[in-house]
């Protein structure tokens, strides 16, 4: 039985609740409020446990459980409903986990800062919005969860909201998620009026499965509509050619970047097509379109991740490079594959992020306690730090070595089953292959230079803060050496069977086929090569990745003057990707400043000549009719006797007359 | 008499048909007893009584859900019809009594007989909703009016509520005139008060339709209730009414005996006139129009918010009337939720009035509320949650009931008729913002120390914001009921 799901989503909006209302005035102690805020998380992965182990257990791998229902109209009958499958399971377990662990890290990282409450209720609303998000048995509930983590991103990553940056980024995040949730809405919609026609009135996934070949294979409105629907998921996962706020979105507090931009939220849109994976297997294009902007997205991204020196915007660019990873899975038909990489991804990007708040948190102390006002997440101030924070660098290190791809880390499993089905899937491509293997072995070089330069070589702190830096408390580095274990062994529940020489077997694969398997087959996607081939590649991805490792071995901690005379000799290149390719530049011109230039041309003209001139008038005629009207409300009794009569003088005569 | 005749006689009386309301009029005597021993300015022990009474009569009817009983001859039914309305009517009367010990005392009226009233009103409400009988409905109204008429006038001296009581008992009077008149008319026509032996008669002798006693009768009748629920142009009394009666009062009036004339005027219009439908439908299709406009465009200048609320329930009245427009399931169903969830938001924004009024209420207009959300910070945002509810806006109850009442109007074929409706919601938006604009972009004039937070009121608010928001949030539940309520 599943019939306490609700609890699930039920602790985090209990606790965000409690510490939102109550946290000012009446908690106010900083260990009741975290201790509330993490605990309510941790309640709900205990709860998510319980069932993932039941359903392990349990042969009916798909249960709905409805809470209650929302609106019935017509023959549209939507629930308060939540679908418990496989794939919300591993999901949810990803984030109540890593959610757990970074609601308890923010209690070393928040501590002392101004409105600690707000901060708590905010995260916790954001778990439990994401919880709906994943658990959401329609569309609808989905989207309520979807608007919500977004409307929590907002909050969030505006958390400073006293800093000028920090309220534009989280505006420009809003703003252009709203683009992607437009998508959203408009896939929704088609998907709902076209089966509608054929008689289904319904926005379950269940029925969307079910029915979804009555929207005809390879038809333009199952095309259209999972376009509309991928919009979305570039809106909320940062690809291209929306993915320009999710660097900006690292004005938020680190352990926020580490779990709303890292590890859960930006994911969604992987999921969601998880979700759909009927809907999107029946359009070739969409999946080529998928999987084409997934690759152009990993490569772009790295590429702007080689010069930047703000430790979190590597590791921006570097989630927005990993996500495109993600979605190659995705496009090529990899489901497995994809929910595998957004696993691994998690464990080691959340670390990542939260060793690099580590560090920040550091920096800004040492920096603080010598009066510098030098930018703590610069990384040029960094290096040497390794004999400072010895768990932070072990951690990072793992990290680093798990996202690079380095055989038995997580992320060689996951990123080379990608690598694989990109290669040799129905859906693939050698292009998308390409491009995605060259992208791995740039993530190899930008996170090993990232490594390098805060860890290894000469510490360019400034000499007054340099002996202050120090490993951060408990709270802090217990999270990071859970991830960095997760990041370590994560991968084993998916082993490839090309190298399955023990006979675990992919554990992930069986785990999931319940939800993804019976589309592969209906719509003959898979990965048929030898096994020999697979080892072959593994083995070249595997030579990309230590290139990488080994050219920025080579430039950052052998020669460290070698970068420097690169950047003089290609400086116009380094400026342009230094500047991100100017991207930001490219939309403010095209579509910001066009954008505010139409809306003053509309103020101007429109709104103050057209609409205001309509709506006063509007407004005028109405005060008149409304004081005219006023004016037969005599007060005398008399007077509305004498309306009554006339009312049913009038009335009894238009009938009988007639 | 012959001894089978009596046997008879009883067997059809089933006092369980009537059950409700005599719990609440036996309550209601045994407070007027148990007064008569206590020293005048004792009023708690019957705001205990009287809410323990509505509370055993809601179990009462909750019990009796799915399981009508028919008694007096076909004169009664309380069926799941009634059994929704009853629960309306007690959600009215409790949330009333809730916030009016408070009220009273502040007005220097702490008179314990007030809630007797509120109880008789409420059990005659209750008769109007299970009443199948002319003459059942008929006694209802007027138990419930003549209650209404001495709570309006409850403040003998001060002279708007003299004022109030006087207009609404003479106006009341003469519109129950003209109901008699058409339930004669009526009675002529077919030799019975009986509401189904009316409609059979009628739907076989297809003849009198178009006669022109049956469509007097049939006029008749409807002004009968379109003046208790303030339908244009028999809507006159209200804002007057309103406005002069005690704050409680002006609340359960707007909720309760409204929602009893829906009732009553459903249930005769789908049981007697049905065959009647195109012509009744295209006459209240105009008048929920004009309802609808003259409320709102007439709220649009008021500076008193309590007289702004009652034009603003005489433009909800037009909402609902939309709904025995479209005069199908969703449409019925959808007044039913209505009711109900106007109850809630109505009833809590005038339970705020009640608190932010200073003794005499003059202090109840837009300028007296300059920046009350942020003293007031709890009341200020239950406040926002009633208006948005008024207003129609999601997650609110007021939303759905708008959405189901409209989707009704849509699904029978009148567009414009919803077209209309959304519009005028639109216009009600002015008004109601309003309020809010005042209430947090105003500097405020005064700290409103006065404000005090007893705990009956807040409880009452409470309440109705639970409401206002379940209904909005999860109205699939109570929408599923009152689709196995109406016919």
């Amino acid at each position: 039985m599943y019939d306490k799901l609700w609890l699930i989503p039920f602790f985090p909006l209990i606790g965000s609740i409690i510490n939102g209302l109550l946290g000012k005035r009446f908690i106010k102690s900083e260990k009741a409020i975290g201790a509330i805020g993490t605990g309510a998380v941790f309640l709900s992965f205990l709860v998510t446990c319980r069932y993932f182990f039941q359903l392990l257990g349990d042969t009916e791998k798909v249960h709905q459980q409805v809470v209650a229902s929302w609106m019935s109209v017509g023959k549209l009958q939507v629930d308060w409903g939540f679908l418990f499958d496989p794939l919300s399971a591993l999901m949810l377990m990803v984030v109540c986990g890593v959610g757990s662990l970074i609601h308890l890290y923010s209690i070393g990282y928040m501590h002392g800062e101004e409105g600690f409450y707000r901060y708590f209720s905010y995260l916790n609303l954001f778990i439990f919005s994401m919880i709906m998000l994943v658990l959401g048995n329609n569309a609808l509930v989905m989207f309520i969860g979807w608007e919500g983590v977004g409307l929590c991103s907002y909050l969030l990553i505006g958390y400073y909201f006293e800093k000028q940056s920090a309220g534009d980024a989280a505006k420009k995040a809003f703003v252009m998620n709203r683009v992607g949730d437009f998508g959203f809405l408009l896939g929704l919609f088609t998907i709902f009026w076209t089966l509608g026609s054929h008689g289904i009135w319904t926005v379950n996934f269940v029925d969307f499965s079910e029915h979804g070949h009555l929207l005809g294979v390879g038809s333009t409105v199952v095309t259209v509509a999972t376009l509309c629907f991928f919009l979305g998921a570039t809106g909320k996962s940062a690809q291209l050619p929306l993915y320009t706020w999710l660097p900006d979105a690292m004005e938020g507090p680190t352990p926020v970047s580490a779990l709303i931009h890292a590890a859960t939220m930006v994911t969604a849109g992987v999921y969601m097509i998880g979700r759909m994976n009927v809907l999107f297997a029946m359009s070739p294009t969409t999946m080529g379109v998928v999987a084409a902007v997934g690759a152009a997205t990993a490569i772009f991204a790295a590429s702007i991740g080689f010069a930047q020196n703000d430790i979190k915007r590597v590791l921006a660019y570097s989630t927005v490079s990993q996500l495109g990873f993600m979605f190659v899975a995705m496009g090529v038909g990899a489901f497995t594959a994809g929910i595998f990489h957004l696993m691994t991804h998690a464990f080691f990007k959340a670390c990542l992020f939260l060793g690099s708040g580590s560090v920040i948190h550091a920096m800004h102390h040492a920096l603080h306690h010598a009066h510098l006002d030098d930018d703590p997440q610069d990384m040029r101030n960094m290096g040497g730090l390794r004999k400072h924070m010895p768990v932070t660098w072990a951690t990072f290190g793992i990290s680093c070595l798990a996202i690079a791809g380095l055989p038995f880390f997580a992320g060689f499993f996951s990123k080379d089953e990608i690598l694989w089905w990109a290669f040799a899937s129905t859906r693939g491509s050698l292009v998308v292959w390409g491009i995605a293997a060259f992208a791995a072995g740039m993530t190899a070089f930008y996170m090993f230079r990232c490594l390098y330069m805060t860890f290894y070589g000469k510490q360019k702190t400034d000499p007054k803060a340099k002996d202050h830096v120090h490993e951060s408390p408990w709270v802090i580095t217990l999270p990071l050496v859970v991830l960095a274990g997760l990041a370590t062994v994560g991968g084993f529940v998916g082993v490839p069977h090309a190298i399955d020489v023990v006979h675990i077997g992919n554990k992930l694969d069986a785990f999931l086929a319940p939800v993804f398997h019976h589309t592969q087959e209906l719509y003959q996607i898979e990965a048929h090569g030898a096994a020999s081939t697979e080892i072959m590649l593994m083995v070249f991805s595997v030579v990309v990745a230590l290139i990488g490792i080994g050219i920025a071995t080579t430039m950052y901690l052998k020669n460290p003057e070698l970068p420097a005379k690169f950047t003089s000799t290609f400086s116009r290149l380094h400026r342009v990707v230094f500047n991100k390719w100017y991207v930001d530049e490219i939309y403010d011109a095209m579509f910001v400043n066009t954008t505010k230039q139409f809306g003053n041309f509309c103020w101007k003209f429109f709104d103050v000549k057209i609409v205001d001139g309509i709506v006063n008038g509007v407004g005028k005629v109405v005060n008149v009719l409304s004081a005219g009207l006023r004016h037969t409300q005599t007060g005398l009794f008399q007077n509305y006797a004498l309306a009554m009569v006339l009312g049913t003088v009038v009335m009894v005569a238009i009938y009988i007359l007639n | 008499m012959d001894n089978n005749l009596v046997q008879i006689a009883l067997q059809n009386v089933n006092m369980w048909a009537i059950m409700p309301s005599l719990i609440l009029i036996c309550f209601g005597m045994g407070l007027l007893l148990i007064n008569v021993f206590l020293p005048r300015g004792t009023t708690k022990h019957a705001v205990w009584i009287s809410l323990i009474g509505l509370v055993v009569t809601g179990l009462f009817v909750f019990k009796g859900w799915g399981d009508p009983q028919y008694g007096f001859n076909d004169a009664v039914a309380l069926d799941n019809f009634a059994a929704f309305f009853n629960i309306t009517f007690l959600v009215a009367a409790g949330l009333t009594i809730l916030m009016s010990d408070e009220y009273l005392r502040r007005e220097g009226y702490p008179v314990s007989e007030y809630y007797p009233l509120v109880l008789f009103t409420t059990a005659g409400a209750m008769w109007m909703a299970s009443g199948t009988d002319m003459m059942t409905i008929f006694l209802g109204l007027e138990v419930m009016s003549v209650g209404l008429y001495v709570l309006a006038g409850f403040f003998r001296n001060q002279v708007r509520s003299n004022e109030a009581g006087l207009k609404y008992f003479l106006l009341g009077a003469f519109s129950t005139g003209f109901l008699l008149y058409g339930i004669a008319l009526i009675y002529g026509v077919t030799g019975s008060t009986r509401l189904t032996e009316i409609g059979i008669y009628l739907n076989a002798h297809t003849s009198l339709l178009g006669n022109p006693m049956t469509l007097a009768g049939l006029v008749l009748i409807a002004i009968g209730f379109l003046f208790k629920i303030a339908v244009v142009p028999f809507h006159m009394w209200t804002p007057d009414v309103y406005e002069g009666a005690p704050t409680p009062i002006t609340a359960f009036m707007s909720a309760g005996p409204k929602a009893a004339a829906f009732a009553s005027f459903l249930r005769i219009m789908e049981y007697c006139f049905f065959s009647l439908k195109p012509e009744w439908t295209a006459m209240l299709w105009v008048l929920a129009v004009l309802t609808m406009v003259v409320g709102n465009v007439i709220a649009i200048t008021q500076t008193n918010i309590k007289r702004m609320l009652a034009y603003s329930s005489i433009a909800h009245a037009g909402y609902a009337l939309v709904g025995m427009v479209a005069a199908n399931e969703i449409g019925y169903s959808g007044i039913l939720f209505y009711m109900l969830a106007y109850a809630f938001m109505n009833i809590g924004a005038f339970a705020v009035l009640v608190l932010a009024g200073k003794k005499g209420e003059d202090n109840l207009t837009l300028e007296g509320f300059s920046g009350f959300g942020y003293k007031r910070p709890f009341l200020g945002v239950a406040m926002t949650i009633f208006l948005f509810s008024l207003m129609g806006l999601p997650p609110t109850a007021g939303f759905a009931g708008k959405f189901y009442i409209f989707a009704g109007a849509v699904k029978a074929g009148y567009l414009w008729l919803a077209v209309i409706g959304v519009l005028n919601s639109a216009v009600s938006l002015y008004y109601y913002l309003r309020v809010m604009v005042y209430m947090y972009f105003r500097d405020p004039l005064e700290d409103y120390a006065w404000v005090s937070m007893p705990v009956s009121v807040v409880v009452s608010i409470v309440i109705a914001i639970a409401g206002s928001l379940y209904l909005g949030i999860v109205p699939g539940f109570v929408m599923e009921l009152a689709k196995l309520a109406v016919f």
